[in-house]
C-alpha cells in the first residue's frame, strides 16, 4: 500500500476529540503528548497529579472507558473517541444510576483516608473502578485495586477501610473501624478530642486542592536546571550567549555569577554553605551549575547534552570511611576532617559503670540513605512585583524560605513573599529550598513569571535524604535487668552540604538512650561531609536510626539477663521523677510506662501464638514478635522556635484564623483550629482559615520537629483565650460570662454575651475595624521553655516529649529471606488526642515508613533514581495497625497535647528487626533487611551453627 | 538539532507495515514502556501508534496453535478463558506492574521491550511459544527463545510488527505455575521468577516438564537439563527434590540494586523447587 504524505502528521498540532467527565472536548495537542499533561494544561483538570511520569506511582490514574490507566503513559492520540474520567468527574459519574465515586469520596473524608492528598485522586479513581465492577470487595480485592497507587502518608489502611466501607461486605474484619459521626459538628467548646473530618479535606478529595505544580501564571517561562552528572566535577561553560541565540524560545541562562545577593544558603544560618549554582566545582551528582529559562515547550524539548558545559570528573569521597580517612581531601576548606559538627551528651561515668556492669553487650549498625519519596515532586512559580518577589511553591517552612531567598537576592526579607501551596508530602525534605532559588533568580532578572516542576528523577537526585548512619554502642545492666550505662557513638553521612546535619548530630545524643533511665551515658556524634546528595531532615532527625541500634541492644541485654524483653523495658522506663540523660526531670507527662504496659496483652498473646506456629511449622516459614520503645522531644533542641497565631473577629461574626503552620497532610489546619475553637468557645464552622502566606500570616515556624500541635497549637489556644477575654471586656462582662456564636443567637452581625441573668448583644457592625481589618484582633506567641545544653549536653532540650512503643509480628520465609509484617500494635502517649482520626493517620503512616526503612528502602546515589528501583511500601505490604492512644497530659501542651508526627515512625523499624531476631535468630548489622541480606544472614548463622556443632563433635 | 517527532495511527495492519516500510519509526502500543523510557526527554522520532489495530487483539484457536494477538493486554489475558497450561501466563499477567499497567501493556510490547525482568517471558518460554512478525516483505515466525537475543535486544527488524504470539497445541491439559519474587507486594520488578509447565501421567509421574527462569540472565532461560531429568520423576517423592544447583547453569545473574547474583541463584533454586512442587500438587 502506498503511503500518502498526509497520513504521517507532524506530532505538533492536531485536533483530538474525546469525552472527559461526560463532556465532549476537542484539544489541540501533539497526539504524542502524555494525556496527563493535556488534562492538566489544556483542560485545567489539575486534580490528576503527576508523580513520576513512568507508571511507578499511579497518582495520575484516570478511567479510560471505565478502566483505570496511568494518564502519564497514554498518548493523547490514543484517547480519540474515548471516555476519560478524572477525579473531578467522580462525583458526577453514575453507573447503573449510582455514583460510587461520590460515596467513596465521602468515605475517604470520614475515614481520614486523605492526608496530603497527592495520591488521593489516583486512589479514588482506582478504587472507583473496583467498586463499579465489584460492589462487595474483600480486603485483598481492595489492595489489588490500589496496589498501583503509592501513598507516602497514610499507610494505606484508612484508604482500604474507606473502600470496604463503601462496599457492602462486612467491614468489621481486620481492624476496620467504621467512621461514625465524623461529619457532625461538635458545637461550641467541644471540638478537642473529636474525630472531626479534616477542614481542608473536601478539596483533597474533589481534585480542587492546589499543589506546587497546579497553578502557573499564563505566559510563565519554564526554568530548567543543568546538573552535575558526576559525584564531583570541575566544569567550564562554553559559549552560553551563542547557545541562547541558537535556541529560539530560550530567553536566558543563569549561573553563579547571576545570583544578585549571596550565592550561599542553608537552613541553619551559621552553617549555610550551599550555593544556588555551584562555582567551578560541583560537589555532588545532581548539583545545579546553571539554569535555562524560556518558553515551556522549548525548555522541555531541550537536550540537556546540548548545553555548553564541559565536565571534568574528579575523585570523590563516596562514603564515611573515605571522608574520615587521614589526609582525606576536604570538601569544605573550613571543616577539618570533613566533620561538619559534633554532638555530645555525657552523664555519670560510663566507663566505670560498664566495667562494673554484670552484663555488657555491644553492637554496630549501619543504615543507608532513605528517600522521602513524596508523591508530589517539588514545584512552584515566582514573579517579580515591583521591587518585591513572590514565590508560590510547596514548602514546609515559609518564613525560613523568605529569609534565605532575601539573602540570595540581596534584599530585605519584607520584600520576599512566600505563598505556600498545599504540600504533597514533606516529611522534612520540603524544609530545605529546592525550586525556590532558581525561580527567584530568574524572575528577579527577567521581570517575568517563571515556573519550575521537578521531575521524579530530579527530585531524587537533588533533594535531601535521611542520613546514613554508622553506629557503635555498648550497654550494660545489672543481673536483675536494671540499665546502668550506654556508650553510643555515631557518624552521619551528611553529604555535600550542611542542611540539617547539625540538628541530627544534636538530636541523636539526647535521644539515643531511648525512653529509659540510663544513669551513666555517653553519646558522641559527628556529621561528616561526603560527595553525595545532602542528607537533611527526615521524620525524626536521626532518631529512627539510633533507635534501630539502641532497641536491638536492649533486646540483647534482656536476653542475657533472661528477662522478658517487654518487662525489661517496663523495668527501666523513665518516670515522672527520673532524670533523662540530659538531667531533665519532666515531673509529669511521662507516658512511656503506660505505653509499654498497654502492649502487654498483645505481647503475651503474640508470644504464645508465635511459639505455637513455629513449633508446628514444617516448611520455610517462621514467625517472630518484637517490641521497641521511643521518646522524642517536640520542637527545636534547646533553641527558640516560637509560633505566633493571629485571630480576628470579623463584622459578620466569623473568625479569621491566621495559622501559619503549613499543613503537609498531618492535619495542622484542623488540629490548630480545633484547639483555637475550644479556647475561644466558638463552633468550628465559624472559622475561616488563612494560609501561611508570609504577607498575611505571622510566623508559625517550620512544620517539623513534631512541633505544630504543641507550639502553634498552644499559640492558637492563647490567642483564642485572649480573644474571648477581649470580647467579654467589650461587653463589660465578667470572665465567667459565656459568648454565643451560634447562629440562632446571632443576628445582624452580633454576638450574644450571657453574664448571669444578663444577656448582651454586641452589634459588630457598629465597631471600627483595626489595622488588620478586624473588629478585634488577638495575637499570641508561644515558645516552648527550654534551656541551653552545657558542654556535656546537660540541660532542658525540650519542654515536652512524646512517648510510644510498637509491637511488630512478622513472618519470615527462611529460604528466600523475605519478611512479611503481619500486624503492628502501636501505643503512643499523645498527651491529649486532639483529633484521634488524624493521630491514627500519623501512626499508620509512621508505621508504613518505618516498615519501609526496616525492610526495603535504601537509596544509592547514581543508581536507581526512580520509583521502581527505589521501593517504598505498596498497599499490600502494610499490615493492620492497631493504635492505642495513651493520654498522659503535658502540663505545657495545649489541652495537654504532645506531638505525634515523628514519634510514630521511630519504633517500627527496631520492633520489626527485633521480631526478625525473635523469628530466626539473626541480627542484621546493615539495614534495610532486604531478602538478600536476611537470607545471607540466615545462611551465615547456619554455617556458624554447623561449625560449633563440629567443634563440639 | 532535534528531529521533529511525527505520529501516525494506522487503522489496518497493511497500513501499519507500509508505514514502517516507508521509514524507520518507533512503535507505540500500550505506552507502558514507551513513556518511561523517555525520562524527561520529549519524543523526537517518527512514531507509529499500532494501538488501533483491532485485528491484533484477542486470543483465537487455530489448528496447530493458540494465537494471542500482539496487542492483547494483560488484563485481557486474565479475563480470557484459556487452557490450563496458560495458568502461569495468567498469574504472570497479574504481576505485570499494576492494574493500570495491565490494562494498557500488551504482549507484543512486553516481548519487544525485551527486559530481562519481563514477567511475560518465562511463562511463554515454558509454552514453547513462537512469535509472528509481519512486514511488507511477508510474515515470519521465530521461536520466542530465539527472538529475544539480549538485554533489550530482539530479532525484530525495524520494519516488522510483532503481530501474534503462537503457542503450539498439544499441552493444553498440562498444569502450569508462575512464581515471582520481589521486595514488595505490588508494582515490583522481579528479583527472580519461575514458570513451570508439567504434563503428568495419572497425576503421578512426569511425562513432560518445562521450566523457565527470568530476571537471572540477560534473557530468561529454560533449564533443559532439569527438564530432561524430571521426565519420569515421581510426584509423590516431590519434584522439588530433583532440582540441584547445577541445573541453574544456564543462569548468569548480576548484582544490582535489587539483589546480589549469589542471592538470585540461591533464591531461584528455591523458587524452582517450589514452583515444581506446587505445579505437581495442582497437576
Amino acid at each position: 500500500m502506498a503511503l500518502t504524505r498526509e497520513s504521517r502528521v507532524e506530532a505538533g498540532e492536531q485536533s483530538i476529540a474525546f469525552r472527559v467527565n461526560g463532556r465532549a472536548v476537542t484539544v489541540s495537542s501533539s497526539p504524542l503528548q502524555r494525556l496527563s499533561r493535556v488534562l492538566r494544561e489544556e483542560l485545567g483538570l489539575t486534580g490528576t497529579k503527576v508523580g513520576c511520569d513512568a507508571g511507578d506511582c499511579g497518582a495520575c490514574t484516570v478511567l479510560l472507558d471505565g478502566d483505570p490507566v496511568c494518564a502519564c503513559l497514554l498518548a493523547t492520540g490514543q484517547v480519540e473517541g474515548c471516555e476519560v474520567t478524572t477525579v473531578e468527574g467522580l462525583a458526577g459519574r453514575t453507573v447503573k444510576g449510582a455514583s460510587v465515586g461520590g460515596r467513596l469520596q465521602q468515605a475517604f473524608l470520614e475515614h481520614g483516608a486523605a492526608q496530603c492528598g497527592a495520591c488521593t485522586p489516583g486512589m479514588l479513581v482506582a478504587a472507583t473502578a473496583l467498586l463499579e465492577k465489584n460492589p462487595a470487595p474483600h480486603e485483598n480485592d481492595a489492595m489489588d485495586a490500589i496496589g498501583g497507587v503509592l501513598c507516602r502518608c497514610t499507610g494505606y489502611r484508612k484508604i482500604i477501610a474507606a473502600i470496604l466501607d463503601v462496599g457492602t461486605k462486612d467491614a468489621g474484619v481486620n481492624n476496620i473501624v467504621p467512621a461514625s459521626g465524623a461529619a457532625i459538628s461538635p458545637g461550641a467548646g467541644a471540638a478537642v478530642g473529636r474525630r472531626l473530618v479534616r477542614l481542608d479535606g473536601k478539596r483533597k478529595i474533589d481534585g480542587a486542592e492546589i499543589f506546587g505544580a497546579d497553578e502557573t501564571p499564563v505566559s510563565a517561562l519554564a526554568v530548567r536546571a543543568i546538573r552535575s552528572p558526576y559525584h564531583r566535577a570541575r566544569f567550564h561553560f562554553g559559549d552560553l550567549l551563542a547557545f541562547v541565540r541558537d535556541h529560539p524560545g530560550i530567553e536566558a541562562f543563569f549561573t553563579a555569577k547571576d545570583v544578585p545577593g549571596t550565592n550561599c544558603y542553608g537552613v541553619i544560618g551559621k552553617f549555610a554553605d550551599q550555593p544556588v549554582f555551584a562555582e567551578d566545582e560541583a560537589r555532588y551528582r545532581g548539583e545545579a551549575v546553571a539554569a535555562v529559562v524560556g518558553e515551556a515547550a522549548v525548555v522541555e524539548a531541550l537536550e540537556v547534552a546540548d548545553f555548553p558545559v564541559s565536565w571534568e570528573e574528579l575523585p570523590s569521597l563516596k562514603d564515611l570511611d573515605a571522608a574520615l580517612a587521614t589526609g582525606a581531601r576536604l570538601i569544605h576548606e573550613n571543616r577539618p576532617g570533613n566533620v561538619l559538627v559534633r554532638g555530645r551528651v555525657v552523664r555519670g561515668d560510663v566507663d566505670k559503670a560498664l566495667d562494673a556492669a554484670d552484663i555488657v553487650v555491644e553492637g554496630e549498625y549501619d543504615t543507608g540513605f532513605v528517600e522521602h519519596a513524596c508523591i508530589e515532586p517539588e514545584a512552584g512559580f515566582a514573579r517579580r512585583v515591583g521591587d518585591q518577589i513572590e514565590i508560590q511553591a510547596c514548602t514546609q517552612s515559609p518564613y525560613m524560605d523568605r529569609s534565605d531567598i532575601a539573602t540570595i537576592l540581596g534584599i530585605a526579607p519584607e520584600r520576599v513573599r512566600i505563598i505556600p501551596t498545599a504540600v504533597g508530602g514533606g516529611f522534612g525534605t520540603k524544609l530545605d529550598l529546592s525550586v525556590q532559588p532558581f525561580l527567584a533568580v530568574a524572575a528577579w532578572h527577567l521581570g517575568k513569571p517563571v515556573f519550575m516542576v521537578y521531575s521524579r528523577t530530579e527530585s531524587i537526585v537533588s533533594t535531601t535524604k535521611r542520613h546514613p548512619a554508622h553506629m557503635r554502642l555498648r550497654g550494660g545492666c545489672t543481673k536483675d535487668g536494671k540499665l546502668l550505662a550506654l556508650d553510643f557513638s555515631a557518624d552521619f553521612n551528611t553529604g555535600a552540604y550542611s542542611s540539617w546535619g547539625p540538628t541530627v548530630s544534636a538530636r541523636v545524643p539526647v535521644h539515643a538512650s531511648g525512653p529509659y533511665y540510663v544513669p551513666h551515658y555517653r553519646a558522641l556524634t559527628r556529621a561528616v561531609h561526603t560527595n553525595l546528595v545532602p542528607a537533611g531532615a527526615f521524620r525524626g532527625f536521626g532518631v529512627p536510626q539510633s533507635a534501630i541500634a539502641q532497641e536491638q541492644l536492649y533486646d540483647e541485654l534482656a536476653d542475657r539477663v533472661g528477662m522478658d524483653r517487654l518487662e525489661f523495658r517496663i523495668l527501666n522506663a523513665l518516670e515522672d521523677h527520673t532524670p533523662t540523660v540530659t538531667g531533665q526531670v519532666l515531673g509529669e507527662g511521662v507516658g512511656i510506662r503506660a505505653c509499654l504496659e498497654a502492649l502487654q496483652p498483645r505481647w503475651r498473646a503474640a508470644r504464645r501464638e508465635v511459639a505455637e506456629f513455629n513449633l508446628n511449622a514444617g516448611g520455610a516459614l517462621r514467625r517472630g514478635v518484637g517490641v521497641a520503645g521511643m521518646w522524642y522531644g517536640c520542637g527545636n533542641t534547646s533553641l527558640p522556635n516560637p509560633s505566633t497565631v493571629r485571630i480576628g473577629l470579623k463584622r459578620d461574626g466569623r473568625i479569621a484564623l491566621h495559622q501559619g503552620a503549613v499543613d503537609i497532610g498531618q492535619g495542622s489546619n484542623t488540629i490548630v483550629t480545633q484547639i483555637c475553637a475550644d479556647a475561644l468557645g466558638a463552633p468550628i464552622e465559624r472559622f475561616d482559615l488563612l494560609s501561611g502566606d508570609t504577607a498575611i500570616t505571622p510566623d508559625c515556624g517550620k512544620t517539623s520537629a513534631s512541633r505544630q500541635t504543641l507550639v502553634t497549637g498552644k499559640a492558637a489556644q492563647l490567642a483564642g483565650e485572649k480573644l474571648r477575654s477581649a470580647i467579654l471586656k467589650l461587653a463589660g462582662a465578667c470572665d465567667c460570662a459565656s459568648i454565643h456564636f451560634d447562629d440562632r443567637d446571632f443576628s445582624d452581625g452580633g454576638l450574644t454575651v450571657r453574664d448571669g441573668d444578663k444577656s448582651l448583644v454586641l452589634s459588630l457592625r457598629d465597631f471600627p475595624l483595626d489595622e488588620h481589618g478586624y473588629v478585634i484582633t488577638s495575637e499570641a506567641t508561644f515558645d516552648p521553655p527550654t534551656s541551653p545544653l552545657d558542654e556535656n549536653g546537660q540541660g532542658v532540650p525540650y519542654a515536652v516529649f512524646g512517648f510510644g512503643a510498637h509491637l511488630a509480628e512478622i513472618e519470615v520465609d527462611t529460604e528466600l529471606g523475605t519478611v512479611r509484617v503481619l500486624k503492628v500494635t502501636a501505643a503512643h502517649d499523645v498527651g491529649r488526642a486532639i483529633n484521634p482520626t488524624l493521630i491514627e493517620g500519623q501512626i499508620e503512616g509512621g508505621v508504613a515508613q518505618g516498615l519501609g526503612m526496616a525492610l526495603m528502602e535504601e537509596f544509592f546515589p547514581g543508581k536507581g533514581e526512580n520509583l521502581h528501583d527505589y521501593l517504598i511500601p505498596s498497599a499490600g505490604d502494610i499490615p493492620p495497625v492497631e493504635s492505642i492512644l495513651i493520654e498522659d497530659p503535658s502540663p505545657i501542651g495545649p489541652f495537654g497535647a504532645k506531638g505525634i508526627g515523628e514519634q510514630a515512625v521511630i519504633p517500627t523499624a527496631p520492633a520489626i528487626l527485633n521480631a526478625l531476631h525473635d523469628a530466626v535468630g539473626i541480627r542484621l548489622r546493615k539495614i534495610p533487611a532486604t531478602p538478600n541480606r536476611v537470607r545471607a544472614a540466615i545462611l551465615a548463622a547456619e554455617k556458624a551453627e554447623m561449625k560449633k556443632g563440629e567443634a563440639r563433635g | 538539532m532535534s528531529i521533529k517527532a511525527s505520529y501516525i495511527k494506522p487503522r489496518t495492519l497493511d497500513e501499519a507495515v507500509a508505514t514502517l516500510a516507508a521509514g524507520e519509526a518507533r512503535i507505540l502500543s500500550g505506552g507502558t514502556d514507551f513513556y518511561p523510557a523517555l525520562g524527561d526527554r520529549v519524543v523526537r522520532e517518527a512514531v507509529v501508534d499500532v494501538s488501533g489495530l483491532g485485528e491484533l487483539r484477542g486470543v483465537s484457536n487455530e489448528t496447530d496453535y493458540i494465537r494471542i494477538g500482539g496487542l492483547t493486554t494483560w488484563s485481557e489475558i486474565m479475563r480470557t478463558p484459556l487452557p490450563r497450561c496458560f495458568d502461569a501466563l495468567k498469574s504472570a499477567a497479574r504481576e505485570v506492574g499494576s492494574v493500570q499497567i495491565q490494562n494498557r501493556g500488551t504482549m507484543a510490547g512486553n516481548l519487544c521491550n525485551a527486559s530481562p525482568a519481563a514477567d511475560g517471558v518465562p511463562p511463554l518460554l515454558a509454552l514453547d511459544a513462537e512469535v509472528e512478525l509481519a512486514s511488507q516483505r511477508g510474515v515470519r515466525r521465530i521461536p520466542l527463545a530465539d527472538f529475544i537475543v539480549g538485554n533489550r535486544k530482539t530479532q525484530r527488524k525495524p520494519d516488522e510488527i510483532l503481530t501474534a504470539v503462537l503457542v503450539p497445541r498439544g499441552l493444553e491439559d498440562a498444569a502450569s505455575t508462575f512464581v515471582k519474587l520481589g521486595a514488595r507486594r505490588y508494582l515490583v520488578i522481579s528479583i527472580s521468577m519461575v514458570a513451570v509447565v508439567l504434563l503428568l501421567q495419572d497425576k503421578r509421574q512426569v511425562l513432560e516438564a518445562r521450566v523457565a527462569v527470568g530476571s537471572c540472565s540477560a534473557v530468561a532461560q529454560r533449564l533443559r537439563v532439569l527438564e530432561a531429568e524430571l521426565v519420569g520423576a515421581s510426584v509423590r517423592e516431590g519434584l522439588g527434590a530433583v532440582v540441584r544447583r547445577e541445573h541453574l547453569a544456564p543462569l548468569s545473574p548480576i548484582d544490582d540494586v535489587r539483589a546480589t547474583a549469589e542471592y538470585r541463584m540461591d533464591a531461584s533454586l528455591r523458587l524452582v523447587q517450589r514452583a515444581l512442587n506446587s505445579c505437581a500438587e495442582n497437576g
